[in-house]
């Protein structure tokens, strides 16, 4: 093995020059920086340095929701607080406060305003807090009940059976020059109810 | 003349000698099984998805105000756009069942056993990576389903702590289901996981030739790490056979039969969906998964309310964790399926339980039948000779959505139990406090009944037995309700 390499090393005219036996050669040569290690050692050193550089902004775009957010909710007219009916839970529909031209019909998002009296009311999300599915309102048995595992609601959104953990998601909300306003704009989820 | 020029391309392309390495490898002649067809045949229904999905993605319009269009342009108006559609559909179908049974197969012939660990490893996120084709490519169908799907997706992320928000936003591309979305879910399911796919198929191949196939095990033959790979070597210069042209017929059968499969149930049940415009307002819908996540939905229904959170977080991890590690807990010894029976008790109970929960999805018991209070007739004969009453409660029982719920004769929802002999279990007290407190899962009616429509509907249900069972009783006071009960009963003859 060692025999083989010297016959290479040997053509290069600066290792002649030092006229040392083949064995110390080897060493020699081997332990001095030669030109080729260095730019191996600078190229790899390059290429780690421009792969972070241009991996930052890739792992940053994809995972831009770790960063801070900007704003994703706020206040959105439901319509005129006549169009509730005192007593009765009716559904709404509002268009996201933030949405793109190509959303398409997912921009318009539906809720169930119970109106209990005068200007007190009660917004709720559509979705069911058990796995996000749209709840229905019952008028008659005054339940919401949801179509996918079986929760249901009584009219005041409280958890009344079935598998949800909690009641239902409650919107804030206001009433300013006689319109109903809701705080929208996220999908609610238990770790991020409205 | 022709010699001189195959062997001129055989020279410049290196053919001969990609054929010995790879297709003409040595296989041991008795993995010359039907039980080896399966892995074969899930890499063709992947070629298959691919190049159908190829197809689709000529007219396919990943934006979320066109791909509905797009979906029913396909279906209608794009020559043969529908049966592109249907073979895709129902290759993602065969794929994860073929995927499933090499899964099964592998598992119970102790191939994931030394030295094939990392074959096993690699198989393992080949078959995530099927599951996240399979519900990115649920998505991309964008309906009604698809979007409940990914607000269904969304909640159970939403379950994580501290991260859950941004998980969500991860997932969604933003705070809510959207444009953007969709997109994700498009480079999801036709970039980075096809190409993960690729990528480990790669490996598991190359892991294939050069770990060798395994061979056919046989009781009482240990795997030992000292002596396998001497074994195995010896049982290839033995009784090895090439895989190409020898141990490949079965695999070539199998595959044409799955072909055909394929294209048969896409000639025969056509593409599936797109169900219903992807509107959040139209809510008058029932979401419902693909059967490969029928039986998750079922679980999700049926889990005690109390552990599910746990469940959710744990249960994929531990079990995704438990497949991972397999070949490390058990990666010597038995290989026979006949010599293990936990494995084997572990593969029926898994398919018994799967099986159960995705027959259990398809009727989904657990949900209120939504139109049964104003679809489904109270029966004849539960009205007929009744007392003004008792039909005052069927009416209000009838209105008051008890059906949704309940059924009577065998019609109305299967979430509570149904109401035929209900008489012959609760006394008349025991129906008012039902009633009016709810519990065991029911909801309390006592704000939304009259104490006067409370009786009618006691009343009526008091009717509900068959004519000769004898009405239930209260035991701490039996004659109360012991006559009461004989006194509808006499009222109704």
């Amino acid at each position: 093995m060692v025999v083989k390499e010297p016959d290479v090393v040997v053509k290069e005219p600066e290792s002649k020059s030092i006229g040392v036996t083949e064995g110390e050669l080897v060493q020699l040569v081997r332990n001095r920086p030669s030109r080729r290690a260095f730019l191996f050692k600078l190229g790899a050193a390059l290429n780690v340095v421009a792969a972070s550089l241009m991996g930052i902004p890739v792992i940053g775009f994809v995972f831009s929701s770790f960063r801070s957010k900007g704003p994703s909710e706020s206040w959105i007219g439901l319509g005129a607080l006549d169009s509730f009916p005192v007593g009765q839970t009716r559904l709404a529909t509002y268009r996201n406060p933030y949405t793109r031209p190509w959303d398409g019909p997912t921009a318009d998002i539906p809720c169930w305003v119970r109106r209990i009296e005068g200007e007190k009311f009660q917004v709720f999300a559509i979705n069911c807090t058990h796995l996000g599915c749209p709840v229905r309102w019952f008028q008659e048995s005054h339940l919401f009940m949801c179509p996918c595992h079986g929760g249901a609601f009584y009219e005041d959104g409280s958890h009344a059976s079935g598998p949800p953990p909690r009641g239902l998601y409650e919107y804030q909300y206001k009433v300013e020059r006689g319109q109903l306003l809701v705080r929208g704009g996220i999908l609610p989820t238990l770790s991020e109810p409205l | 003349m022709l010699r001189k020029i195959a062997l001129w391309i055989d020279e410049r392309l290196y053919v001969s000698k990609l054929y010995a390495s790879t297709a003409g490898h040595s296989v041991p002649a008795n993995a010359e099984s039907w039980f080896y067809v399966f892995g074969s045949g899930t890499l063709l229904c992947f070629i298959i998805q691919v190049v159908t999905g190829t197809c689709l993605a000529f007219v396919y319009t990943p934006s979320a105000t066109e791909a509905y269009t797009s979906l029913e342009y396909l279906n209608y108006q794009q020559s043969l756009g529908w049966l592109l559609r249907a073979i895709h559909y129902w290759g993602s179908n065969f794929m994860v069942g073929i995927m499933i049974l090499h899964l099964t197969q592998v598992f119970l012939f102790g191939a994931f056993k030394y030295p094939r660990e990392m074959t096993w490893i690699s198989g393992v996120v080949l078959l995530l990576c099927t599951l996240g084709m399979a519900f990115t490519g649920q998505v991309l169908r964008f309906d009604q389903d698809a979007y409940w799907g990914l607000g269904i997706g969304a909640a159970m992320m939403g379950r994580v702590p501290v991260v859950g928000p941004n998980l969500v936003h991860l997932m969604l591309a933003g705070p809510i289901i959207a444009g953007e979305t969709l997109s994700r879910f498009f480079t999801l399911h036709v970039f980075i996981i096809p190409g993960t796919i690729i990528a480990l198929v790669s490996l598991h191949l190359r892991l294939v030739l050069t770990k060798g196939i395994n061979e056919y095990p046989v009781p009482g033959k240990r795997v030992e790490k000292e002596t396998y790979a001497e074994e195995y070597e010896r049982l290839i210069k033995k009784e090895g056979v090439p895989f190409f042209p020898k141990a490949i017929s079965k695999d070539l059968v199998f595959s044409g039969l799955v072909t055909l499969g394929i294209l048969g149930c896409a000639l025969y049940f056509g593409p599936e969906g797109p169900h219903g415009v992807p509107d959040p307002t139209q809510i008058n819908t029932v979401p419902k998964p693909d059967f490969f996540f029928l039986w998750l939905y079922a679980v999700l229904a049926l889990l005690p309310d109390y552990l599910e959170t746990i469940l959710i977080l744990t249960v994929p991890v531990i079990a995704i964790g438990f497949l991972f590690a397999l070949p490390f807990i058990s990666g010597t010894g038995e290989k026979s399926a006949r010599r293990r029976p936990v494995a084997v008790l572990s593969v029926i109970v898994i398919f018994l339980a799967l099986g159960t929960f995705n027959y259990l999805g398809t009727y989904a018991p657990w949900s209120p039948k939504m139109s049964a209070w104003s679809g489904e007739a109270t029966p004849f004969k539960y009205v007929k000779g009744r007392s003004p009453l008792e039909l005052r409660g069927a009416l209000v029982f009838q209105s008051k959505q008890c059906r949704n719920c309940h059924s009577l004769d065998g019609s109305g929802g299967l979430r509570g139990p149904a109401l035929d002999g209900v008489a012959t279990r609760l006394t008349s007290d025991q129906l008012v406090r039902q009633v009016i407190q709810g519990g065991g899962n029911m909801p309390a009616y006592g704000k939304n009944l009259s104490p006067a429509e409370v009786d009618a509907i006691v009343a009526f249900m008091q009717t509900l037995h068959e004519p000769n069972d004898s009405p239930a009783r209260d035991t701490t006071a039996p004659e109360n309700s012991g006559d009461k009960g004989k006194e509808t009963a006499t009222v109704r003859r």
